[in-house]
């Protein structure tokens, strides 16, 4: 079981029913997988939804995941995406921002190309998506500052080029209708 | 499907009992109550399916394991929401664990109620979710055909598990157009049953260049009814067989290249071959950590072909080599055909030789007491010697579960009950009830111990009283006999809460008699022989024997928990000697 953890994301393609993101968080929490990110949310079509899960793991717990996963009745479909995938979080952070220190912070905001979304006497409220790097570069400038509040969104991830997840899905894995007896 | 039943108007409930028709479903194990009692009124009036009414929710789930594993269907229980549904938890974790199809249908509080506590209520299918294969939560009486059709085909196909379906009472109350589905919408659910050819003739060049081959054979050949396809292989390529706790009977153990069980209690030709093997090819079993022990050590110089439907049982414990995801009838199926050449299969004569001196050296027995009195073991390989193979037996969990494994004459596939994975004790009553309601023309033998019967016992009752004339044999050590080996090994001794005092209280044939059966006793050597044959002769009620047996014996050999294969013991501080030659 040799192997040293690395960083996976996989994009989970699932039925869009009741329970199923208890069902996927059941089935880490028991089997003891450590997920460092978890994000659900609809897709294009409404009869699915699609989970984003970053986890760092040896690759032989990666293929437990992927399986183990699959055996739900409700998942369609799980892709590794590959490294050269689009990778984005959203941050909301309340940062302090007095008279003299606001005009600092409005260019650090302007550079990462983020938003101030409300402002105060007291604080300013940032609003910024990117690349985990990108966030933690911007949130490592706002940090002498003083963050008085923060809250960041999972990631979420799409593969570049032409193709999407459910495109594969409907060519490869033919969706098969099981018949009654 | 005719006009009528599209336009039929039902309540949920006609059309659940509606349902279990269709999908043949001849017998419901359950107990009613508030939540599923709108269900239990058209059931009355069902003469396609029978309902029997147990007398705990526990007994319904067993006795659906035991009627599912005789049959080979999908068996059915029912209970009503809150206890009655955690009553069936453990034996829904004991299908999970053991692979058996079965389909728990739970009433649930109505629809308005669920999630403000109410009377009786209980999150079922959160509960179970981590135990389940799937499940369902049914709130309109519209989606229950579908739902039961869909737990029927999610339960029997690829690897075989529970499935529940909860339904509200307001949704088995309201009215619906019954329609059975056309189709099912399982787009996630394509269980892989045919092998990856590719794969397979890596598998079967590996087994050619092998010198040192096993065949280690678990329940997915059972469940897969490969065994004739099993005896083809091992008998082309005179491969050793090895049959793991849940396979037994798969291939006879009177055939000369069974070497019997692997695992913490498997003979010593079983655990020798595996630690000795250059290639196990492993056919529907998961290299549980019964079977492997200490997992580092576990067959070190063997490679592995591992052969399942469930792909994430492959690699789990131990790497494959060749992974191979597939139902294990077409992989030994295809396996058969590309060794039928003479020059395709294994040099190993050397090896069976050697294997053939091992079981010879070491075959699995047991001492009598030196004061006389009744061995456990004894009564169970005559109640086997007896009856013969061809009779269905149950067993509880514990020592009497291991000796009714070496010593009952498996040679015929799908005859053996047991709880493997989870371990239940009180399996064996109401799954032997189960059974026998699916194969009511054979005999149908529970080996349990005092421990486990005073679990689950209660069902005897619904044996008499549904003429349902199982035979249990009680072998009573009055105590919990394999809690107490390990005192007695690992624990100096001190017997902390082990003994039950099991020897007038109960009195097992007395309680036998109170429930409507026949108690029988034997307590010699001398009647044991007399008190088989008088319970084999009698088919009309169910019976029980009380055995009252020495408490000493132990179960060998044994590998000790979390300690190597290498260092299995035939007797207390007795290695065997492997005659360390090279193969």
């Amino acid at each position: 079981m040799a192997g040293t953890p690395n960083t996976h994301i996989l994009s989970v393609l699932v039925q869009n029913k009741p329970g199923v993101l208890a069902r996927i968080s059941s089935l880490i929490a028991r089997r003891g997988f450590n997920i460092e990110s978890l994000a659900v949310g609809p897709t294009e079509s409404p009869e699915m939804s699609r989970i984003t899960l970053q986890v760092n793991v040896e690759d032989i717990f990666l293929e437990q995941i992927i399986k183990q996963l699959n055996k739900l009745i409700e998942v369609l479909k799980i892709v590794e995406l590959e490294e050269s995938a689009i990778r984005r979080e959203l941050v909301l952070v309340k940062v302090k921002a007095t008279a003299e220190t606001r005009g600092q912070l409005i260019e650090i905001i302007g550079l990462f190309g983020a938003k101030a979304v409300d402002l105060t006497a007291e604080v300013i409220t940032v609003e910024a998506t990117g690349s985990p790097a990108k966030l933690a570069a911007l949130l490592q400038l706002f940090e002498p500052y003083g963050i008085r509040e923060l809250v960041q969104s999972g990631l979420v991830a799409l593969g570049r080029g032409n193709r999407s997840l459910t495109d594969r899905n409907q060519r490869s894995e033919r969706l098969k209708a099981v018949r009654t007896g | 499907m005719s006009e009528n039943d599209r336009a039929d108007e039902l309540t949920g409930a006609q059309s659940l009992v509606r349902s279990l028709e269709r999908m043949g479903a001849d017998v419901v194990f359950g107990i009613p109550g508030g939540a599923i009692l709108p269900a239990y009124d058209p059931l009355f009036d069902s003469d396609k399916v029978r309902h029997i009414l147990v007398r705990h929710e526990q007994g319904a789930g067993h006795a659906a394991e035991g009627y599912a594993m005789a049959t080979g269907k999908v068996g059915v229980c029912m209970a009503t929401s809150g206890p009655g549904a955690t009553n069936l938890v453990t034996p829904i974790a004991d299908a999970h664990m053991d692979s058996v199809p079965i389909v728990a249908i739970t009433g649930q509080v109505g629809s308005a109620a669920i999630g403000t506590d109410a009377f009786q209520e209980a999150d079922i299918r959160g509960i179970t979710m981590p135990i389940t294969k799937h499940s369902y939560l049914i709130t309109k009486p519209a989606d229950i055909a579908l739902a039961i059709a869909s737990a029927f085909h999610i339960a029997g196909t690829g690897r075989p598990g529970p499935v529940l379906v909860d339904i509200t009472k307001d949704a088995l109350q309201a009215k619906t157009r019954f329609e059975w589905p056309r189709q099912l919408d399982l787009p996630g659910y394509r269980p892989v049953s045919r092998p990856h050819g590719k794969q397979v003739r890596e598998a079967g060049r590996l087994i050619a260049e092998s010198r040192r081959p096993v065949l280690y054979v678990g329940g997915g050949v059972v469940k897969a009814r490969a065994w004739s396809e099993l005896k083809e292989l091992a008998e082309l390529t005179g491969i050793p067989v090895i049959t793991t706790l849940m396979a037994r009977g798969v291939f006879p153990d009177s055939h000369p290249q069974n070497l019997g069980m692997p695992g913490m209690h498997g003979t010593v030709a079983a655990v020798g071959a595996l630690q000795r093997s250059d290639l196990l090819i492993a056919l529907g079993t998961r290299f549980d950590d019964r079977v492997t022990g200490q997992l580092s050590t576990f067959a070190p110089l063997a490679k592995v072909i591992h052969a399942d439907i469930d792909p994430a049982e492959i690699s789990k414990n131990r790497v494959a080599d060749v992974p191979i995801v597939g139902d294990c009838k077409e992989v030994i199926s295809e396996l058969i055909s590309l060794l039928r050449p003479a020059e395709r299969r294994p040099k190993i004569d050397e090896w069976a030789r050697y294997l053939q001196d091992l079981k010879r050296r070491y075959p699995t027995g047991y001492d009598e007491p030196e004061d006389g009195s009744l061995s456990p073991q004894y009564v169970i390989k005559r109640i086997g010697e007896i009856t013969g193979p061809d009779a269905y037996y149950a067993a509880g969990v514990g020592q009497h579960q291991m000796w009714a494994s070496h010593y009952l004459p498996w040679e015929l596939p799908g005859r053996w009950l047991n709880s493997g994975g989870l371990g239940t004790m009180g399996y064996c009553v109401p799954a032997a009830m189960g059974a026998k309601v699916g194969q009511p023309d054979k005999i149908v033998w529970g080996i349990d111990g005092d421990g486990c019967f005073q679990m689950t016992n209660q069902e005897l009752a619904t044996c008499a009283l549904e003429g349902i004339p199982i035979k249990i044999a009680v072998i009573n050590n009055q105590s919990l006999g394999m809690v107490r080996q390990w005192q007695t090994l690992f624990y100096q001794g001190r017997y902390s809460n082990t003994d039950l005092n099991t020897h007038r209280i109960p009195d097992f044939s007395k309680l036998a008699e109170a429930m409507g059966c026949v108690g029988l006793r034997a307590e010699e050597p001398a009647d044991v022989d007399a008190v088989i044959e008088k319970a084999n002769s009698i088919n009309d009620v169910p019976v029980v024997v009380d055995f009252l047996v020495h408490k000493d014996a132990m179960v060998w050999p044994m590998v000790a928990a979390g300690t190597s294969n290498d260092d299995i013991k035939v007797a207390r501080d007795m290695a065997p000697v492997w005659d360390q030659e090279e193969l």
